[in-house]
């Protein structure tokens, strides 16, 4: 128990160790959100009539917040594939700790390290003109905590599949964006035709950022939230539990 | 007392068989050598002794743990260098062994001291700040040797530890090698193609096609091919060669304007030769057998990287992709 406990937290802070060092990695993470909230965002409010009771760019927010997390979770977990191609994994594989504490450590590595890039994102919120206060932001916090928990255990999960780079544009054309756009990030889930609304409803990112949109939005329900918090809140909960099952299953098969 | 026993142990990957039916044990305090060429089932064999794969059949134990069932137990046991380097490029070198050290639960108190002396082992204490991405290959190896033993390991396992090296890190890194079984106290286990470098094992098991073909203590190995060869030169050849079959009753030859006699002890002849020759000797040579006639004499062929299959060649030429990328 004592070891996995250490194994956990080395394994973290190696993650964070390299996540401090690596400034162009912060940097690059960061300019998709703020690219997307202030290009697509900024234009399609021009676009977007003021109807639905805020303007596009407060609207798309918790999105923003949500594709944050969604793609840094994803990256940080897919590291392991670097891991396996460059060797490190083996020093991990063949050390006398549970697969599932690797697992767990890999997760919350990935945790870390989303919850403070969802965080400086967060803190824009003045420049688009909402306000919070600091008990929502705190909850905003917590959601993106459980919510990175839950996609870096998706992201180990896709990893443990593959074992060489080469599949990274797979998993980002066929993975990450259709989860990004079927969402509810850019748009209201209820909108969608019937099929690809099936998809929403599969995706964790879907609830994790109607679950953002109750924090952000406390007060305007008609065109946002889709689904109860609580349904939300479970959704991301147990379907972390699950990723992070398989994968220390997958992770603990010996060939 | 054997610290490693290995019995009957196969591999099979699908139609394949890597390991095929091998049997042996290491005594403890040794330097034990396993060789064969590329391809031949050493790195296989050293996965299943390290828990990272599961036989097909047989039995594997290390410090009378069962490699299969009480993994864990021997996880705690072993250290290993990899063949493919498996540091983290962008940690210090510290860092490394830092993380090795609370992955293998050392003690608090004990961790720096421990990483301290390990980094001194290998010389590598004054660049113990710098980023791996910086250290040379033949330094790369040594801090991997220095991090496998903070956990204070009863055996250490050494997959191809030169590969890639230039012949001075070799030198270099063959003689931390060496030290360590007295240093440490640590049962070594290494595998290598370069037959040169097995010298230095207690006993050796060469392997080829997933079959073990010969063990035994180099010197045993080397007397399965017959006995030194001494090459003499002399003032007149055909006086001499006269005098050593008449007195020594040894078969002696002449071959471009050299004597050349085979014995079985060639240090022992030497001075017999040079008492019934006087001074009539202008020079002696001793040319003793080596581990790569050994396996010559066994398989018929020479043990030689040229020796790859496919698989292998795919693995080389990765590996000198990410050579090239670990320098970029």
């Amino acid at each position: 128990m004592r070891s996995d406990l250490n194994a956990i937290y080395v394994i973290v802070a190696r993650e964070f160790i390299k996540f401090v060092r690596e400034r162009g990695r912060l940097i690059s993470t960061l300019a998709r959100p703020l690219l997307w909230l202030f290009l697509v965002g900024g234009g399609m409010s021009r676009m977007v009539s003021p109807d639905m009771g805020m303007p596009y760019m407060q609207f798309i927010f918790p999105g923003i917040i949500g594709m944050t997390i969604l793609f840094s979770s994803i990256f940080s977990s897919i590291s392991i594939i670097w891991d396996k191609e460059f060797g490190f994994m083996k020093e991990m594989l063949a050390a006398p700790v549970s697969r599932f504490s690797i697992v767990v450590g890999k997760a919350l590595s990935g945790t870390v390290v989303s919850t403070l890039q969802a965080l400086i994102i967060l803190l824009l919120f003045p420049v688009i003109g909402l306000k919070l206060g600091i008990i929502q932001i705190l909850l905003i916090l917590g959601i993106s905590i459980i919510l990175s928990f839950c996609l870096s255990s998706l992201g180990i999960l896709i990893a443990t599949f593959y074992e060489s780079f080469e599949s990274f544009s797979v998993i980002m054309n066929f993975i990450v964006m259709p989860m990004f756009f079927l969402s509810g990030a850019m748009y209201p889930v209820k909108l969608l035709p019937h099929l690809l609304s099936f998809f929403t409803k599969i995706n964790p990112l879907t609830y994790g950022i109607d679950a953002l949109k109750y924090m952000v939005f406390p007060e305007k329900k008609m065109l946002t939230h889709d689904f109860p918090l609580s349904l939300d809140i479970s959704a991301i909960v147990l379907s972390s539990v699950v990723f992070v099952i398989i994968a220390a299953t997958v992770f603990e098969r010996r060939k | 007392m054997s610290i490693i026993a290995v019995e009957n142990l196969t591999k099979k990957f699908g139609n394949i068989t890597a390991v095929n039916g091998i049997s042996f044990e290491v005594e403890k305090g040794t330097i034990f050598g396993f060789l064969g060429p590329n391809g031949a089932g050493k790195t296989t064999t050293i996965n299943i002794l390290c828990t990272l794969l599961s036989p097909t059949s047989g039995k594997a134990s290390i410090d009378g743990y069962d490699c299969m069932k009480e993994s864990s137990e021997v996880r705690k046991e072993i250290g290993i260098v990899f063949q493919d380097n498996t540091l983290d490029k962008e940690l210090t070198a510290y860092e490394n062994l830092l993380f090795h050290s609370y992955l293998y639960n050392v003690p608090k108190n004990e961790r720096k001291g421990r990483i301290d002396d390990a980094l001194n082992f290998v010389g590598l204490y004054e660049r113990k700040d710098e980023p791996v991405k910086r250290f040379s290959g033949g330094m790369k190896r040594r801090l991997e040797v220095a991090r496998s033993i903070i956990h204070q390991p009863k055996v250490l396992f050494l997959d191809e530890p030169t590969l890639g090296l230039d012949p001075q890190s070799r030198t270099n890194l063959w003689e931390f090698i060496s030290e360590l079984p007295k240093k440490h106290d640590v049962t070594i286990f290494m595998t290598t193609h370069y037959m040169e470098e097995a010298e230095i094992c207690n006993k050796i098991a060469i392997i080829d096609k997933g079959k073990l073909i010969a063990q035994g203590s180099p010197d045993d190995l080397k007397k399965m091919v017959g006995g030194d060869v001494i090459y003499l030169k002399t003032k007149d050849n055909s006086i001499a060669i006269d005098e050593i079959r008449k007195n020594l009753n040894l078969d002696a030859e002449e071959k471009n304007g050299e004597i050349f006699i085979s014995v079985s002890k060639g240090d022992a002849c030497i001075p017999k030769l040079i008492n019934t020759l006087a001074d009539m000797v202008l020079s002696v040579r001793l040319q003793r057998p080596t581990l790569n006639d050994v396996f010559l004499k066994l398989t018929g062929k020479a043990i030689r990287p040229e020796a790859v299959s496919g698989g292998d060649e795919l693995k080389e030429s990765i590996r000198s992709y990410r050579r090239k990328f670990d320098r970029g």
